[in-house]
């Protein structure tokens, strides 16, 4: 019986050197910038495409002369991968330059720490002071609700649910997770307007409509990061004669912490931007209301939109509400991050 | 500071399916008790019910009887969580909590469970435990590192002080073996050894040097095929096991003529 041998490993003879890809990059836009300039005009859009398809080719094809058909795929796929990567970075990167760009004109300590009392027209003064403190307190209320909601229901699904309440939870969650945040805005605005009357305005409302849409988001990501905590941490602990409750807190919550952080830390980023049903809630203010349970509220997210409807100057403040709102979201990741470094299961080999 | 089990006519289900059937069995204080037999022939499913860790999987239940001095381990008062704390088990894969350090890891079951110690009484036990699990040496200046920082043969060691730091009557091992590679297999078989003038020790393998070297009693767990139940078979002193069992299958396990 003859047995297959297996094939001799391929060695590659002649290498590129090292500067060869940036090289063929380079010309590779000099030959696209080129042909654009004679036939058209030169668009960076245009710049961009055109240099990545003859890289792409010249590269292989150099590879394939050069170093043979195996290297040359090699190189066609780093090619190909690095064109998809920049090409996942266009809108993140230009989000940012803009928001950054047209925000910064606005941003300043007073546009932070004034609100919009006695400004009208064109004046160039005001802040969001308010809005900010009101989203403070309308996302800071739905979390109070959300987050030991969700996390205590994560517990009871992976733990110790069984049987049908378990697949109704399962079901009820993954409904409520599609629900439109319109929707969830209506409810909240209903079930005040049955219990307290449709004189009653506060934060309040605005943090119960993006509670709801918050739970589930919540539930999800805990659920999944109770998951991967390994069955047999659990066994361990049982072993050692630990009884289940603390085996969950001190085990499996701690194992997992740093995952249901970042998770928590999504579901806010999640509902902090939120714009429709606190229009339709909390609606808009022009001052600071330190109040949570009675009166208008402004929010960061309704004060972009009223701005930039507004138009003119007001378009100003309205991206410096903008960047306040991504500056807020990036400062909560951070501590999440750090946060996470600290917990994190330490000296995985 | 270790107790005889004595268990009779034990069946073990999971869900509906008859795993485990008709076990009569004694287990000796202060000696090495090794469970040998085919892949899937229910040992460590056996196993797990003496110290009611079946009760952990969905479905798992038993019948018949499992007596540890006097006390029936399945009666309706006691509570499973007790039963660990006298019957501790160490797993097939090591698995150390790897948010804790190697001393944490070792206090875990005085820790995990809330109980007050001082300084000095925890740095006492860590080192005594360590060092009954032939670890203290190779660690002792590491003491704070991550437990998951070890290698597996050491980790598996860790596990073992672990196991032995809350005191147990008995101790459970399901081929604690079986990821090591020989020097760490033979540390540990020395410690199994050791541990014997303490513990009643009750250990799974595959290997049957092993249950040679280290066993006082050997129990042959056989199965007549899939979805049947796995039974136990004979069970004699170590030396009658291996030179002249009773039964033909046990023979034929042993020296390797089966199936
Ligand atoms: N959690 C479970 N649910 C359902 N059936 C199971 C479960 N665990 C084990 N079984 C079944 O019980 C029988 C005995 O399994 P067990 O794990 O006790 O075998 P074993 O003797 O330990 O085998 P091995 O030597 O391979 O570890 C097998 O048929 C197995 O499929
Ligand atoms: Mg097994």
């Amino acid at each position: 019986m003859s047995v297959l041998a297996p094939p001799l490993p391929v060695r590659r003879s002649r290498k590129l050197a090292r500067w060869a890809p940036y090289a063929v990059l380079a010309g590779s836009a000099a030959f696209s910038a080129g042909l654009l300039a004679l036939l058209t005009t030169v668009t960076i859009a245009g710049l961009f495409a055109l240099t990545a398809v003859s890289y792409a080719v010249a590269i292989t094809t150099l590879s394939r002369v050069v170093e043979g058909p195996r290297w040359a795929k090699d190189r066609l796929a780093t090619a190909l991968v690095t064109l998809a990567f920049l090409l996942a970075l266009i809108p993140l990167v230009s989000l940012l330059a803009i928001v950054v760009g047209d925000g910064l004109g606005g941003f300043s300590w007073d546009f932070l720490s004034t609100d919009m009392v006695g400004v009208f027209g064109s004046m160039t003064s005001g802040g969001a002071l308010h809005a900010i403190i009101g989203t403070v307190y309308v996302t800071g209320i739905a979390s109070l609700v959300s987050i030991p909601l969700g996390i205590f229901t994560a517990i009871y699904l992976v733990e110790y649910g069984q049987g049908r309440l378990k697949r109704g939870i399962t079901l009820l969650v993954d409904v409520m997770t599609g629900i439109p945040s319109i929707v969830a805005g209506l409810f909240a605005y209903t079930v005040f307007l049955v219990l307290f009357g449709p004189a009653y305005k506060s934060a309040l409302i605005g943090g119960v409509a993006l509670a709801v849409l918050m739970t589930p988001v919540v539930i999800r990501s805990v659920e999944e990061m109770l998951r991967l905590v390994p069955n047999e941490l659990r066994e361990a602990s049982y072993a050692l004669g630990v009884p289940k409750w603390l085996t969950v807190v001190k085990v499996v919550l701690r194992t997992s912490v740093a995952g249901i952080t970042t998770g928590v830390m999504i579901a806010i980023a999640r509902v902090i931007g939120e714009t429709a049903p606190l229009l339709m809630t909390v609606g808009i203010a022009q001052n600071v209301n330190w109040d949570a349970f009675d009166g208008r509220i402004a929010t960061l997210p309704v004060f972009v939109y009223r701005q930039y409807a507004q138009g003119g100057v007001a378009a100003d403040r309205a991206w410096a509400g903008a960047l306040t709102l991504i500056i807020i979201v990036m400062l909560l990741n951070l501590i999440a991050r750090l946060v996470s470094r600290y917990f994190a299961p330490k000296g995985a080999r | 500071m270790s107790k005889r089990i004595d268990i009779s006519d034990l069946n073990v289900y999971y869900g509906d399916f008859l795993a485990v059937e008709g076990v009569h069995m004694s287990i000796e204080p202060r000696s090495v008790t090794a469970l040998i037999g085919p892949s899937g022939c229910g040992k460590s499913t056996f196993l797990r019910t003496l110290n009611r860790m079946h009760e952990v999987i969905p479905g798992a239940r038993v019948t018949g009887k499992a007596v540890m001095d006097g006390q029936d381990l399945y009666a309706p008062d006691i509570d499973p969580v007790e039963v660990r704390r006298q019957v501790g088990m160490v797993f097939q894969r090591p698995n150390p909590f790897p948010t804790m350090s190697i001393a944490d890891n070792v206090l875990a079951g005085v820790k995990l469970n809330n109980r007050r110690i001082s300084k000095a009484a925890a740095d006492e036990l860590v080192e005594r435990s360590l060092t009954g699990a032939n670890l203290w040496n190779e660690v002792k200046d590491r003491l704070e590192k991550p437990g998951s920082s070890l290698s597996g043969g050491q980790q598996q060691r860790l596990c073992i002080a672990r196991a032995i730091a809350v005191q147990p009557q008995v101790l459970l091992m399901d081929e604690p073996c079986s990821a090591l590679d020989p020097i760490s297999t033979l540390a540990i078989e020395e410690l199994v050894h050791e541990l014997k003038n303490d513990y009643t020790i009750v250990i799974v393998t595959h290997n049957m040097q092993q249950a040679a070297r280290v066993s006082d009693r050997t129990g042959f767990f056989n199965i007549e095929g899939t979805g049947k139940p796995g039974r136990l078979i004979e069970m004699d002193d170590t030396t009658t096991m291996f030179s002249s069992p009773a039964q033909q299958a046990t023979e034929d396990y042993i020296s390797g003529r089966f199936g």
